[in-house]
């Protein structure tokens, strides 16, 4: 009797049984908004209704697009490598004016829509860009000289743009955690400096340098956007594969097929960086911040140094600073536009964007599309906060239960968000999930998209409170809610906002999931912008670079935001 | 006050506290002592109501608190790593305490400041706790405890991360300032220097139980066993063999020796250990009756007097006495130690 009394007494601290409370919420709705769209790809295929049979397939069909896709991320991440490396070198070894402000530029390819990213070298490169019109403009041409977008090296050039940054964080940081007193140690055991390189720096990073690459790489392969944006639908990879037969040819089971191709490949590509950064945990005595950076000195040196910071930051900046110009600089006439028209600064194309004009891309004003996004971009911080504590909570119980659940957690980072787009408008055809009243699922996608990020925020900064500090609470009167509130809430803050701001970029940038979800009286901005720059006329072309400068603008104050912020596990890679 | 009753705990299925009983009285400091991993943090947890007992109960005034949840208990327990908030500025530590008791905001002020005082950093109200030296989080951490009075004050290895002239010091500062307050204490360490030092009695946990408990001047001339001797580092311990009583004789690899015993000498024939503490050795061995003759392999000067290291056997490579006359290496010494002196220690 006292046994079934003191079992009955204790149940709620066992454990397992805490962990599946807070698991309850996080489970259903991965499983229900999650799983059940990708068992809804590999059901298709099965399925009478749809006829699809592997023996009429053509295959070719399938490895087309992942050759391609195999060769242009294989290119892009060597590329990639070419500058990361020796940009990584640059940060781990040597101090310069400005370091600060590029270590802070860095971070922002990483945080930044792939649209923006886009928009911004169309401004550069594009035929109405900076460069283009220049040349123009000097030589009298009547027709741009340079020919960059929908061509392969536009997706290449904005491969770089977005990954070197990884590159150079991650090989940087390892590299600059490394204890100085072994290459000494080399040296005074008689190694020369490049020995003494090869010997003990290198084989320490290469762990570092190959998670990086893997990464990148994954990055690569799945990258939608980019590649949709400048370099075509001629350029099929596979993502762009699976949009143009869901959307263009409404050939869904070869969509379905591309998917689960897709998705194995991305799943042994996670697999193998996530045993690589595992490996990776040796940690060499560190060395504190700053230490053991110098100025550049030798002659040769002072040149590499210059070179590169200059390569980094032409890199970084030139596509930006062309956007955020052109979108205030009127170089051309708008459409129907007669007689002689004012160039120079303007305010025209923000202007615009309230204006609802008869024959525009959308039913309303482009600004509703801010509107919307901001709209979704809420909902889909509420959700991903929400799950994402109770996940970090559950992960804190020690229970056999976490191994399994906390990777069927981080499946949706490899599934690619074209993969979910396409489950979700297989499944989600009908009421209360209709898409046509509210789309409701595109806050729900852009969360399944965030919410490993917001479990990756918010998990080691859960972690990283002592348990002492709780207790010490308890000793000191404190009852178990106001534990929580005076120590967990107050420490978790910090993590939470840096979380909302990942969930909130994620969600104003995300292009993939929303091309297959947004609907025309609902577009996002990422979609709007997409759909105006595409278009003939200054008018569309300003606007989509206004509307991409503002979405820059509030990527990076978000990351000024998070740099503020000391969190723990703010690194993510 | 407190009594501890017949506390047992597994862990990771095996028995680490098997039912430990002890008291704690008004006034006084007990100080529980212990190797790692004896188990004495858990039993502290289980007092202070962090973690709880597989059986047996935790009383205050003969009120069984099992049921008490730790926030209710009115104890205060300094951590080893001293817990302090690093959200909450050295003043708001110290006042969280109070706050949970809901006393009035004026007070609280008070006694913050007073605490401050009593810890002398009367100028460091609004400083960050995570900007303190290690000493100074030690103090915030020992007023923080204070401050809503406990009933009971429990101090998990206080000094452990401190350097040694810090820890002097720290101790001395925490004798005077559980004096002043005069509230009961429990005071967990391994260091039994420092036990000596805080306690008004010690309690030595090992294997799960209250092996020996005492005042400390008890441990050191009358230790249990020979586990108790060696944990205390009284002395060189001889293994042997009971062979005569009154008087007491035990056959050693040193010879037939003469001792003496605390409590019951342990049967004829029964293994059994001696103590030969190194102050006691003679180095005129003239009137004693144990003459132990060895190569003195090393030789420490100490200020006043040496500490001489001799192989005497195989069995018996290192035996330490200390003599105030200088000796010289690579030569045999013969000392003596009295029958008194030489103790016979029950085996553990």
């Amino acid at each position: 009797m006292t046994s079934v009394k003191s079992s009955l007494q204790s149940w709620h601290k066992n454990p397992t049984f805490r962990a599946l409370i807070y698991w309850l919420l996080p489970v259903v709705f991965l499983g229900y908004f999650f799983y059940q769209p990708l068992l809804a790809l590999f059901n298709l295929l099965v399925s009478p209704e749809w006829g699809f049979s592997f023996a009429d397939l053509d295959w070719s069909k399938l490895l087309d697009p992942l050759w391609f896709t195999v060769t242009q991320a294989t290119l892009s991440t060597l590329l990639t490598l070419v500058i990361g490396l020796p940009g990584a070198w640059l940060f781990a070894l040597f101090t310069f004016p400005g370091k600060k402000f590029l270590k802070l530029l860095s971070t922002l390819p990483f945080i930044l829509p792939t649209v923006v990213v886009a928009a911004g070298f169309n401004a550069l490169l594009g035929p109405r860009g900076w460069v283009n019109l220049g040349l123009m403009s000097l030589f009298n041409l009547d027709s741009p000289p340079i020919h960059f977008l929908n061509t392969f090296p536009a997706i290449l050039a904005a491969h770089v743009f977005y990954n070197t940054t990884i590159i150079i964080r991650v090989v940087s940081n390892a590299w600059s955690r490394q204890n100085i007193r072994l290459q000494q140690a080399a040296k005074v055991l008689g190694a020369g400096p490049w020995r003494a390189f090869r010997e003990v720096t290198l084989p320490l990073l290469r762990p570092a340098i190959l998670g990086a690459t893997l990464l990148v790489f994954l990055f690569n392969f799945t990258s939608f956007g980019a590649v949709l944006m400048l370099g075509g639908p001629q350029f099929a990879t596979l993502e762009v594969e699976i949009y143009v037969q869901a959307l263009h040819l409404l050939n869904l089971p070869l969509a379905s097929v591309l998917s689960i191709l897709q998705l194995i490949c991305t799943l042994i590509i996670t697999i193998g960086h996530n045993r690589i950064s595992n490996s990776r945990s040796m940690e060499i005595a560190p060395r504190a911040r700053e230490t053991g950076v110098r100025r550049a000195h030798r002659g040769w040196e002072k040149i590499i140094v210059i070179f590169l910071i200059v390569i980094l930051f032409t890199l970084l900046v030139s596509p930006l600073a062309s956007l955020a110009l052109r979108s205030i600089v009127k170089l051309e006439a708008n459409r129907g536009e007669r007689g002689e028209i004012q160039r120079g600064l303007t305010l025209q194309y923000y202007r615009e964007l309230w204006v609802n004009r008869r024959g525009s891309l959308f039913y309303v004003p482009p600004i509703a599309a801010a509107r919307n996004s901001f709209l979704f971009a809420l909902i889909t911080i509420l959700i991903t906060v929400t799950l994402g504590l109770l996940v970090a909570y559950a992960l804190r119980q020690s229970t056999p239960i976490n191994a399994v659940l906390d990777p069927l957690l981080m499946l949706p980072l490899g599934a690619s968000a074209i993969t979910l787009g396409l489950g979700f408008i297989i499944v989600f055809n009908r009421p209360p999930f209709s898409n046509i009243e509210f789309p409701i699922l595109l806050p729900i996608a852009h969360s399944l998209v965030a919410l490993p990020f917001v479990v990756r925020t918010l998990g080691p900064a859960l972690q990283s409170i002592p348990t002492s500090l709780r207790n010490a609470a308890r000793i000191l009167g404190a009852r178990p809610l106001r534990v929580w509130r005076e120590v967990d809430l107050p420490l978790l803050l910090p993590s939470i906002l840096v979380s909302a701001i990942f969930a909130l970029t994620i969600s104003l940038g995300e292009f993939g999931a929303s091309t297959f979800l947004s609907r025309p009286e609902y577009p996002t901005l990422p979609v709007a912008i997409y759909r105006y720059i595409s278009q003939p006329g200054a008018l569309n072309y300003g606007q989509a670079l206004a509307m991409s400068t503002l979405l820059m603008l509030v990527c990076a104050g978000g990351i000024l935001v998070i740099e503020r912020l000391h969190t723990p596990g703010k690194e993510l890679f | 006050m407190l009594a501890v009753k017949e506390i047992e705990k597994t862990y990771e299925g095996k028995p680490l506290l098997k039912k430990v009983s002890f008291e704690v009285d008004q006034d006084e400091t007990v100080c529980l002592l212990g190797p790692s991993g004896s188990g004495k943090s858990t039993l502290l947890r289980i007092i202070a109501g962090l973690e709880e007992a597989e059986g047996g109960q935790v009383l205050w005034k003969g009120k069984d608190l099992t049921h008490t949840p730790a926030h209710q208990r009115e104890f205060g327990l300094m951590f080893q790593d001293y817990a302090l908030f690093p959200h909450r500025n050295v003043a708001e530590n110290i006042a969280f305490g109070l706050r949970m008791q809901n006393r009035p905001k004026s007070e609280i002020e008070e006694r913050v400041k007073a605490a401050l005082k009593t810890i002398n950093m009367a100028g460091f109200r609004k400083r960050k706790v995570t900007e303190l030296s290690g000493g100074e989080q030690q103090r915030v951490a020992l007023a923080r405890a204070l401050a809503p009075e406990p009933r009971l004050l429990m101090l998990d290895e206080p000094l452990g991360a401190l350097d040694r002239t810090l820890r002097e010091q720290l101790s001395r500062e925490l004798r005077r300032i559980l004096r002043e307050t005069k509230v009961p204490a429990i005071y967990v360490t391994h260091d039994q220097e420092e036990a000596y030092a805080i306690a008004d009695r010690l309690l030595l946990l090992h294997d799960g139980i209250i092996l020996q408990s005492g005042r400390p001047h008890e441990f050191y001339h009358h230790p249990r066993n020979v586990w108790v001797a060696e944990f205390f580092g009284l002395g060189n311990l001889v293994s042997g063999t009971v062979k005569q009583h009154d008087p007491l004789r035990v056959a050693t690899s040193l010879g037939l020796v003469t001792a003496r015993c605390d409590r019951d000498a342990p049967p004829k024939d029964a293994k059994t250990a001696l103590l030969f503490r190194p102050t006691q050795a003679y180095g005129n061995p003239k009137d004693c009756p144990n003459r132990i003759t060895g190569k003195i392999i090393d030789q420490v000067f100490q200020g006043e007097n040496y500490r001489i290291t001799l192989e005497i056997t195989r069995d018996i490579p290192f035996f330490t006495v200390i003599l105030p006359e200088p000796v010289e290496i690579g030569q045999n010494l013969t000392i003596g130690y009295q029958a008194e002196d030489v103790l016979c220690l029950e085996n553990s």
